[in-house]
């Protein structure tokens, strides 16, 4: 009731025409908005608590010593920046997530492309068969993977041993183990770029394709000036996304080498883990996973920045 | 006379040309056929590799004969991987907490998305932009920090704590789909439904829910498989048998036990591998509908 009586009395005393239904325009408006953050309060609380928070607690972690009890600044990143083994980690971490995601895409484009010449009913059946690694999850497919690769009596071998080859340590050497990794790595990523090319190839007309084959172009002036084009921010959207989660990897790497050789194939990820939760030096382990943030931060500003075109174009 | 015969010279080298095109779609057709053959081949030896290893008793893998066939079909391993109590503990630990995450995910993200894409309020675009920034960000960026939250909250070797930790990974793609579903939503029909003088409740369960239903879907399964397939979290946080989900509990646990080989490993992966494997093959429409929709990663 008292409410009800200021209301209508404050806009009238200002002498505005219609003051009751004003005012419950002005109160809607503020319940709506007040409903509206309420509906939104459990993400806001999930994503402070549990994201900006952790992330501002790692900067802090990362500038403790060893058993959290003294502020040393820089120290741990000097010591990283220094060690020869955290060299290795940042050459082979930008090693793996640039080759990875380069083969990922290219055989993505191709996969795509291949599937679009096909028609709807073989198409659907096939996609089906070819999302099949991007559907196990990486960590368990990577111990199948490891199975098959690792030691001197492993299938791989197997196989070289009939074509009259000698068996090949491959996770025991630097470089086969590198390739194998992301060889993997490449095994489990392609799906997701080839059902995101195949998406995108459907909404170009195909009226692009049949007038340049009239005018005679080859296949390859036909990608180079149809398809890259058309493709160019889904293209750019995949990759830079796709070179964060790689970056950031985890399960396979752990899985099939964890590290070994010699830590030739640890990156950041595996080797904070080691650091962090292995060895319990968690400031140093902070430290180290910490170096995705740069990365993550310049590639997600030109995401949204294709994101939004892509909304734009209705692409 | 001469005319027809020019216009004939004329025709036929379109004819040809025609032909060729017809041709050259031919051989697209069938170098396309042919390089899916080889891609799908190569894409499935591992779970094919899988799956053989998995028919076979331990003295047959043991002994020099070819890894890439089965010679003796032998179910044993899967029959005693499904009755270890291990393996059991770890399926239903993952079941329970995928499945409370999978539900507190759909309520989170459908509150607020339909927050984000009908209700305005200060922030509320820049908000939407960082539940998108919250989705790029990995997991192995934020894990140590949320190991020393965890301990303070004791939640450390414990189950329960995934709860609390899996709706990071999934809340923030979820609710970034349904913004997408919700604002594809004509205004007019909740206009109507406000004349009507349906609350905001009402109005997301009797018109947005249902009218958003392939996102919802898309969503679940999203949700799911996250949950699912997350390695790096259960690896950090869980020590015990008892507490450990599949991921974790097979790579560490059932390998580092001596009673296991490799048979009895690959069948359990095959049977932890399952549930995801399924879901997709039955509802994959859906779910690249949402995955396209929303720009992903993979």
């Amino acid at each position: 009731m008292a409410d009800g009586t200021t209301t209508v009395s404050a806009p009238a005393l200002r002498g505005f025409a219609p003051p009751a239904r004003r005012s419950s325009l002005r109160r809607f408006a503020q319940r709506r908005s007040t409903v509206a953050v309420l509906m939104c309060l459990p993400l806001i609380c999930l994503i402070a608590g549990l994201v900006v928070y952790p992330f501002f607690y790692s900067i802090w972690l990362s500038l403790l010593n060893r058993a959290m009890t003294r502020f040393i600044a820089l120290f741990n990143y000097r010591y990283l920046l220094r060690s020869d083994t955290f060299q290795l980690v940042i050459f082979q971490s930008c090693f793996f997530a640039i080759t990875a995601v380069f083969f990922k895409a290219l055989i993505g484009f191709i996969l795509a492309h291949v599937m679009h010449n096909i028609s709807g009913k073989d198409q659907k059946l096939w996609r089906g068969v070819l999302l099949v690694p991007w559907v196990i999850p990486p960590a368990l497919s990577t111990l199948g993977w490891w199975w098959m690769i690792s030691g001197d009596y492993s299938a791989i071998n197997w196989l070289l041993e009939q074509v009259g080859m000698h068996p090949v340590a491959w996770l025991a050497s630097t470089w086969w183990a590198r390739i194998w990794v992301v060889a993997v790595n490449v095994w489990y990523g392609t799906p997701f770029f080839m059902i995101m090319y195949l998406a995108t190839l459907k909404s170009v007309p195909d009226q692009l394709y049949e007038a340049a084959a009239i005018d005679g172009a080859t296949w390859l002036q036909k990608i180079r000036y149809i398809s890259l084009p058309m493709l160019r921010n889904i293209i750019s959207i995949t990759v830079l996304f796709s070179l964060i989660v790689t970056f950031a990897n985890f399960d396979i790497v752990e899985n099939l080498t964890a590290g070994a050789p010699a830590n030739t194939t640890h990156v950041f990820a595996t080797y904070a883990f080691q650091l962090g939760i292995q060895s319990g030096n968690i400031p140093l382990g902070a430290a180290v996973s910490l170096f995705i943030f740069p990365i993550l931060a310049i590639f997600s500003i030109f995401i949204l920045r294709g994101v939004g075109r892509r909304a734009q174009e209705g692409i | 006379m001469s005319g027809n015969v020019a216009t004939a010279g004329a025709l036929a080298p379109r004819r040809r040309r025609r032909s060729s095109i017809k041709n050259e779609r031919r051989w697209a057709l069938c170098g396309s056929y042919i390089a899916l053959v080889v891609f799908a081949i190569g894409f499935l030896i591992p779970p094919y590799f899988e799956l053989v290893t998995s028919l076979k008793t331990s003295q047959e893998i043991g002994s020099g004969k070819s890894p890439w066939f089965v010679h003796h079909l032998y179910l044993g391993n899967f029959i005693e991987i499904i009755r270890n109590p291990q393996f059991q503990t770890f399926f239903l630990n993952t079941v329970k907490v995928t499945v409370f995450v999978v539900i507190v995910t759909l309520v989170i993200a459908i509150l607020a998305a339909y927050s984000l894409a009908r209700m305005r309020f200060f922030g509320s675009t820049a908000f939407a932009t960082g539940v998108f920034l919250t989705y790029l960000v990995p997991e192995s960026l934020l894990f140590i920090p949320l190991f020393k939250v965890l301990s303070f909250l004791h939640l450390i070797n414990s189950t329960w704590c995934l709860a609390l930790i899996w709706p990071t990974l999934s809340v923030p793609f979820c609710t970034w789909i349904m913004i997408g579903y919700f604002s594809s939503i004509p205004k007019e029909l909740d206009e109507a439904a406000m004349i009507d003088g349906a609350s905001h409740l009402q109005m997301l369960w009797k018109i947005f829910i249902p009218v958003a239903m392939p996102g919802i879907i898309a969503a679940t399964i999203f949700a799911f498989t996250v949950c699912w397939g997350d390695f790096l979290y259960p690896l950090a946080y869980l020590f015990t048998a008892k507490q450990m989900v599949l991921t974790s509990g097979i790579v560490s646990n059932l390998i580092h036990g001596d009673v296991l080989d490799w048979g009895h490993i690959m069948a359990a992966n095959i049977l932890a591998s399952l549930p995801p494997v399924l879901i997709y093959a039955f509802l994959m429409d859906y779910y690249i509908a949402g995955l396209t929709a929303g720009a992903t990663k993979g």
